[in-house]
């Protein structure tokens, strides 16, 4: 990185608002990654860097609970902490007794931009604990956007989860208008515990989605994720899975739906820092009209993590003959006896099942709807929660009879 | 007259690595209303492509001719229209589809059809005691719905499979191409039985194959002898079994 080089209106902009500290240091050194950088070589921000972004307005309850009934819908009923415009919203969160709030601590990883941006601005977030052998059940963590143009949210959340203990995350984000969002969350999962996280990005398709989650995994613990990617013109969710104790579990798995000119990044690296563990990842891509999607995933096994198991496949189903998926995964092993597996494969629908379908009496626009939901179908069974495959299923749905209308 | 099936002239190609290949040359059929007709021919006469081209496969291109059903043009038409109207062909190699319940997909097809036809759609109970009724005059088990379309059946359980969306979508015109399954005698036995039990006044069926074997099981009311894209010889049961004893070379032959 040269620190020579000119600093953007969008550095400009963050520089204004963050706080002093190495975070602001490396921001102004480093401003937003560039293609240069391998790690962004399929996701370059030039556009990003043009415009600066401002901190967002704040609004009212009544305005919030509207939003939430229009956007985050699934989120009315049950546990939820809501995040609006960067900021939580006291009136629309319910939190279970079975959770602890503590004082946010998220790590600055200097290596990491998106890290980078969001503590140099980091505005608020929430850290919560589930104690020793406690399944807190789920709870929604919903981040909304309204009046987004050219604002930009930089919301650091922490999950722990002691010993045994067990949560379900519902993160909904989603907004109105031309944002950034650029949220963090720290997982810190001890022995024995089970976080299942289910993500839902259904940003505005003017805006654009940043976010990093950066996990790390003890002993039979287990960190299982599933994220389903239909909004922001442009978005990256990159992951960072760190496991280190024995028996340790970390599912990444991902279902990326594009049309128009979406873009969306997930980049994953997983590291095997202790034996016997096991890391899952299904990434299914859906690209109509010039989608892009790109998948980059990283398993490294230290020398340490005998009898590894990874195993990481990306499908990408190609709708329109201007999509495009970019694919690369990477194996980096220095232990001599473990199993990891990689795949990619990419194809458009088979023209003999569709007309097989079509021979039944089957119309055109539903056979297609038909072998697209076959065709995510292994992603999605990897959530096994009903209530929580349902909401799933059902924005696919949503999204895919959009559209085709 | 018959105003059911007429293909008069029918010629069609496929694009062979960018040359079109010509498969059709000029054919002649009549089918009338209730009665079932067989096509016998050697390979790579066309028969398959004729099956495909009445079904509406978009590979095969026609060049000429015409094929009219209930008066319908029916070239003119998308496959799935003509699923609706009452064509049903009944596939040599059923197409798997990994990831389709085969009871949804029974479900969705068999609403597709009603809804084309303007008919009242079968709530999940109607379905699943239609099904049911078909399952156990099929000798099928329940457990074959739960499956995906195809995925990991047998050759016999494909069939039947088969038979069943037929029974199920109540086609007005069948066309089993058995080309190639000649030799499968549980197979020949169970599409027979199918067309048998829906043969009556309001059906008609095309039987597409090699081998006079099916025709033991599924007596045809005309046999026709196809070669290089075209009917050459028409006759009642009896001409199946003079090419059982004596082959097709009397018949080519006679057009040479």
């Amino acid at each position: 990185m040269s620190g020579a080089t000119a600093i953007s209106p969008a550095i400009e902009s963050f520089l204004s608002r963050a706080h002093q500290g190495e975070a602001r240091i490396l921001l102004e050194l480093q401003g937003l990654p560039q293609r240069r950088l391998e790690a962004w070589r399929y996701t370059p921000l030039r556009d990003l860097d043009k415009t600066g972004f401002a901190a967002p307005d704040a609004v009212s309850v009544d305005e919030a609970r509207a939003l939430l009934a229009r956007l985050a819908p699934e989120a009315l009923e049950g546990h939820r902490i809501v995040f609006v415009n960067g900021v939580a919203i006291a009136a629309l969160t319910s939190l279970p007794d079975t959770v602890e709030v503590t004082d946010l601590s998220v790590p600055l990883l200097a290596d990491r931009p998106l890290s980078v941006l969001n503590n140099a601005i980091q505005q608020q977030g929430i850290a919560l604990r589930v104690a020793a052998d406690v399944d807190a059940g789920q709870i929604a963590l919903v981040s909304l956007v309204t009046n987004g143009d050219q604002v930009s949210t930089h919301l650091a959340h922490q999950i722990t989860l002691d010993t045994g203990a067990k949560l379900t995350l519902l993160d909904i984000q989603s907004g109105e208008g031309a944002y950034l969002a650029n949220p963090s969350l720290t997982v810190s999962v001890a022995e024995k515990a089970h976080l299942t996280h289910l993500r839902v990005q259904q940003d505005s398709l003017e805006a654009t989605n940043l976010a990093l989650v950066n996990a790390r995994i003890a002993e039979h613990g287990t960190y299982d994720s599933f994220t389903l990617t239909l909004g922001a013109k442009l978005s990256r969710h990159e992951v960072l899975a760190h496991l280190g104790g024995k028996h340790a579990i970390v599912h990444v798995n991902a279902a990326q739906l594009l049309a128009g000119s979406q873009h969306a990044d997930l980049t994953s690296v997983i590291t095997h820092a202790a034996p016997d563990c096991n890391s899952r990842q299904t990434v299914k891509n859906v690209l109509m009209d010039a989608g892009h999607g790109v998948f980059q995933g990283k398993i490294y096994v230290d020398r340490i993590a005998q009898k590894t198991d990874g195993y990481q496949m990306n499908q990408a189903l190609l709708l329109s003959e201007k999509a495009q998926i970019d694919s690369k995964p990477e194996l980096e092993i220095y232990a001599d006896d473990v199993k990891c597996s990689h795949g990619a494969t990419v194809g458009a629908l088979d023209d003999e099942q569709l007309f097989y379908l079509r021979a039944r009496g089957i119309p055109h626009a539903e056979a297609r709807a038909i072998l697209v939901r076959a065709f995510l179908l292994d992603a999605l069974a990897l959530v096994t929660d009903e209530a929580a495959y349902a909401l799933l299923d059902r924005r696919v749905d949503a999204w895919w009879q959009k559209r085709e209308a | 007259m018959n105003d059911f099936l007429k293909i008069s002239g029918l010629c069609a190609q496929i694009d062979d690595n960018g040359t079109p290949k010509e498969i059709l040359r000029g054919l002649d059929l009549e089918v009338p209303k209730g009665q079932i007709h067989a096509i016998m021919g050697p390979n790579g006469s066309g028969k398959s492509t004729l099956s495909y081209v009445l079904a509406g496969r978009e590979d095969y291109e026609v060049t000429g001719g015409s094929a009219e059903f209930l008066g319908e043009d029916l070239l003119a038409l998308e496959p799935e229209e003509r699923a609706a109207l009452g064509v049903f062909l009944a596939f040599q190699a059923p197409i798997e589809l990994p990831g389709v319940n085969n009871a949804n997909f029974l479900r969705t097809a068999v609403n597709a059809v009603r809804r084309a036809r303007k008919e009242d759609e079968l709530d999940a109970v109607g379905f699943l005691k239609a099904v049911r009724a078909e399952t156990k005059h099929l000798h099928m088990s329940d457990e074959m719905l739960k499956r995906n379309v195809n995925v990991g059946f047998s050759g016999g359980e494909k069939k039947r499979n088969e038979v069943l969306q037929m029974r199920m979508l109540r086609p007005k015109f069948a066309i089993l191409d058995e080309t190639d399954s000649g030799l499968d005698i549980d197979a020949l036995r169970i599409v027979a039985e199918g067309v048998n039990s829906l043969r009556g006044p309001d059906f008609s069926a095309l039987i597409i194959t090699h081998h006079q074997r099916l025709l033991d099981y599924i007596k045809p009311d005309r046999v026709h002898v196809m070669a290089k894209g075209k009917i050459i010889h028409s006759g009642g049961g009896e001409v199946a079994l003079a090419l059982e004893a004596q082959g097709y070379q009397q018949y080519l032959e006679a057009v040479a």
